[in-house]
């Protein structure tokens, strides 16, 4: 099984350690890894603040890079969100349409195509877990407080899999941490008291890390953090899930 | 143009105990709303009957519309229709006017705040009394309602006691909720006693019946309606369902999805006027057909007004419904309010995180995250968007269509991070960095690790 990893820019440029966690999970999975060199961007940050149309030469460069494989795998719901929901080209509109539908959030495929049921994996410490919104709501990874639906968590069912590890939930099960992309800029106010709600709903469970699926949460959370002089740690799931003895 | 959202939202965040209080109180409204629909196991099915249901209406808006007025007439109901705003406000004033009246009350309407009307009627030298109890608390004090079923939200009992005090002559600093509402009780009773004409909103109107359902917890409607010799229920094109039948689909969602409530301590069905009083019903378009028109924003004419939006938005409980600068606050707000000003309100689909939670709430299925996002694409094309943020997504847009240009500015970013942190931590030019830490600049990528380790 080849599969190309997709590997967001910021997490290609700032945090490199959770796209090699990544890889090496993967690898242990028994996939053949390929890392197109060429990619850049999935086009989001410009297409949710309004200029979708400006997305379009990531969309080429994205289709360029990504035809030759079996899947795509990335360890970011939103970016992959935004892919299966937006994704285009003109020229190659059937290479699209592959991607499109061909295109998997790490946790995900670990769970729906390769049907990870044990992990060798060792965590021993408390962990609280945050749904990141896209993920959770547009990829549904899992069951949604709002709705009146059977309960599931695929995260939540691969952190189980995980020695040593606690697990612990905030009150707010699946409140957003206020990034929203441009958001945490354009509505710097309301953004920070958000990802703030978010760590004091988590303190008040004594973890040692917030473990989410999507980095940019994260790296909004660990600024708030590393602000207020915390000692909780950010780590996203790929990390947690090949950390071994 | 008035302040922008993410400029009103940092005012009201500024004081952080209130934002708490404020977010935890429609937190917990959130909350009653779960229990309430957790019971109910068939929710989801009744969710898409309702979605369904509208859906099948405004597909066939003119027809119902016209049955409807047909029916409601034949019941001895007086039928205006307005276009626009103006319009509602010249007919109501007209009604008015004919009569000589002077005592008016009026039950909650969100259409009426929407139209204006108590400022029109008050500049014809008309004062309305608005008598739901949060709507008379905001009147007093001059404000619009902050939420369209709790209209005072965002004020705290002692607000509360501090405007009686000035204005019902309640003792000062006397906080006490059963003494308070008892003084609007009394107070409100002598306004339903001498009331003349009495103006409600509609929360359902049956095409098949011509007759219209009001729904209250306070009763105020009734109060009005049933006191004085006319009675003005205002509408949207939007209120109508097709059969009496179709009406239990949205009893059983509209006040669990509100409050949480089973069901609105009142839901008054009028159907025609009783003998000696005058019925009227003012259908009003104001940008509705408009709203109808746009492919993509059509189904926002689905609301039923419950605000379950605005009760799980994190965005509408941490900046207040003052913070929309509109009648209809909260995210159903942001994806109607552009369809009536979009250059006034602009900023409204950019206050949110897209989340998605409104979406799940809404009991007709609205896809209101995915019309916010479709909104910032309509506005950017009109060129509604700041030139700044504009040039930046332009300049951002061709740096990640070019691989060999995203490396190196990645690297340098990375290296200036590293060596000049600095040229980053100016508050006033980053706004990340006014409450938060920069990420740690690593001085390889995961690009140039595997360039070192993998590739064979």
């Amino acid at each position: 099984m080849k599969v190309g990893l997709f590997i967001p820019c910021y997490i290609d440029q700032f945090y490199p350690m959770v796209a090699i966690a990544t890889m090496q999970l993967l690898e242990k999975m028994g996939c053949e890894i390929v890392f197109p060199l060429e990619q850049t961007c999935c086009g989001q940050p410009m297409a949710n603040s309004g200029f979708n149309t400006l997305s379009k030469g990531c969309d080429r460069n994205f289709v360029a890079n990504f035809s030759d494989v079996d899947f795509i795998v990335a360890p970011s719901g939103s970016c992959v969100l935004h892919v299966k929901e937006h994704l285009a080209d003109a020229q190659n509109p059937e290479a699209a349409e592959f991607i499109r539908t061909h295109i998997f959030e790490l946790t995900e495929f670990l769970t729906d195509v390769l049907k990870v049921e044990k992990l060798d994996a060792h965590f021993p410490f408390s962990v609280g877990w945050h749904n990141s919104c896209h993920g959770q709501r547009g990829l549904h990874l899992s069951s949604m407080s709002e709705l009146v639906a059977p309960h599931f968590s695929k995260p939540i069912s691969l952190l189980n899999m995980v020695n040593g590890l606690q697990l612990h939930l905030p009150s707010r099960i699946d409140e957003c941490c206020g990034f929203g992309g441009t958001f945490c800029v354009f509505e710097e106010a309301v953004s920070v008291k958000m990802g703030k709600d978010r760590i004091k709903d988590h303190e008040e469970n004594e973890v040692e890390v917030i473990a989410g699926g999507d980095v940019s949460c994260l790296m909004h959370l660990e600024g708030i953090l590393k602000r207020k002089g915390s000692k909780v740690r950010v780590m996203h799931i790929a990390e947690i899930l090949n950390s071994q003895k | 143009m008035s302040k922008s959202h993410a400029a009103l939202a940092a005012e009201f965040t500024a004081d952080e105990n209130r934002t708490d209080w404020h977010d935890e109180t429609l937190w917990w409204v959130r909350q009653k709303r779960d229990k309430a629909v957790q019971q109910i196991p068939e929710w989801e099915i009744l969710r898409q009957w309702a979605s369904a249901i509208k859906e099948h209406t405004l597909s066939k808006l003119d027809e119902y519309l016209a049955i409807f007025e047909r029916e409601a007439i034949s019941n001895g109901i007086k039928v205006h229709w307005a276009n626009d705003a103006t319009a509602h406000n010249e007919i109501i004033l007209k009604i008015i006017k004919e009569h000589s009246i002077s005592k008016i009350v009026k039950s909650k309407s969100m259409l009426t705040e929407e139209c204006h009307l108590n400022e029109y009627l008050h500049q014809s030298g008309i004062e309305v009394i608005d008598t739901d109890l949060g709507e008379r608390i905001v009147q007093f004090r001059g404000e619009p309602p902050s939420h369209i079923v709790l209209p005072a939200i965002h004020l705290k009992k002692e607000d509360v006691s501090e405007t009686f005090h000035e204005h019902l002559g309640t003792e000062k600093g006397n906080n006490d909720p059963q003494y308070l509402t008892e003084s609007a009780r009394t107070h409100l009773r002598e306004k339903f006693i001498q009331s003349e004409l009495a103006i409600t909103g509609v929360n359902f109107a049956i095409a098949e019946t011509g007759g219209f359902v009001v729904c209250t917890n306070e009763g105020n409607a009734d109060m009005g309606a049933h006191a004085a010799k006319i009675h003005i229920a205002c509408m949207g094109i939007e209120k109508i369902i097709p059969k009496a039948e179709h009406l239990g689909v949205f009893t059983r969602m509209l006040a669990r999805s509100a409050t949480g409530q089973a069901i609105t301590t009142y839901t008054s069905h009028f159907h025609r006027p009783r003998p000696g009083q005058e019925m009227h019903i003012v259908i009003v378009n104001n940008g509705r057909s408009r709203q109808l028109g746009r492919e993509d924003f059509r189904n926002s004419l689905k609301c039923i007004r419950c605000a379950a939006c605005f009760n799980t938005c994190p965005v509408y409980r941490r900046s207040g419904g003052h913070s929309y600068h509109t009648a209809v606050a909260g995210p159903i707000g942001s994806i109607l309010n552009p369809n009536l000003d979009m250059k006034a309100n602009a900023d409204l689909p950019f206050a949110s995180t897209l989340c998605g939670s409104c979406t799940n709430v809404c009991p007709v299925k609205i896809n209101i995250h995915e019309q916010l996002w479709k909104w910032r694409q309509v506005i950017a094309e009109e060129g509604l968007v700041a030139p700044s943020k504009k040039m930046s997504m332009q300049v951002l847009g061709y740096i990640l269509s070019k691989p060999s240009l995203y490396r190196l500015i990645g690297k340098t970013g990375r290296w200036v991070l590293r060596h000049m942190p600095l040229l980053v931590k100016f508050k006033s030019l980053n706004p990340w960095y006014k409450q938060r830490e920069m990420p740690e600049a690593p001085s390889e990528s995961f690009r140039d690790w595997y360039k070192k380790n993998r590739r064979s």
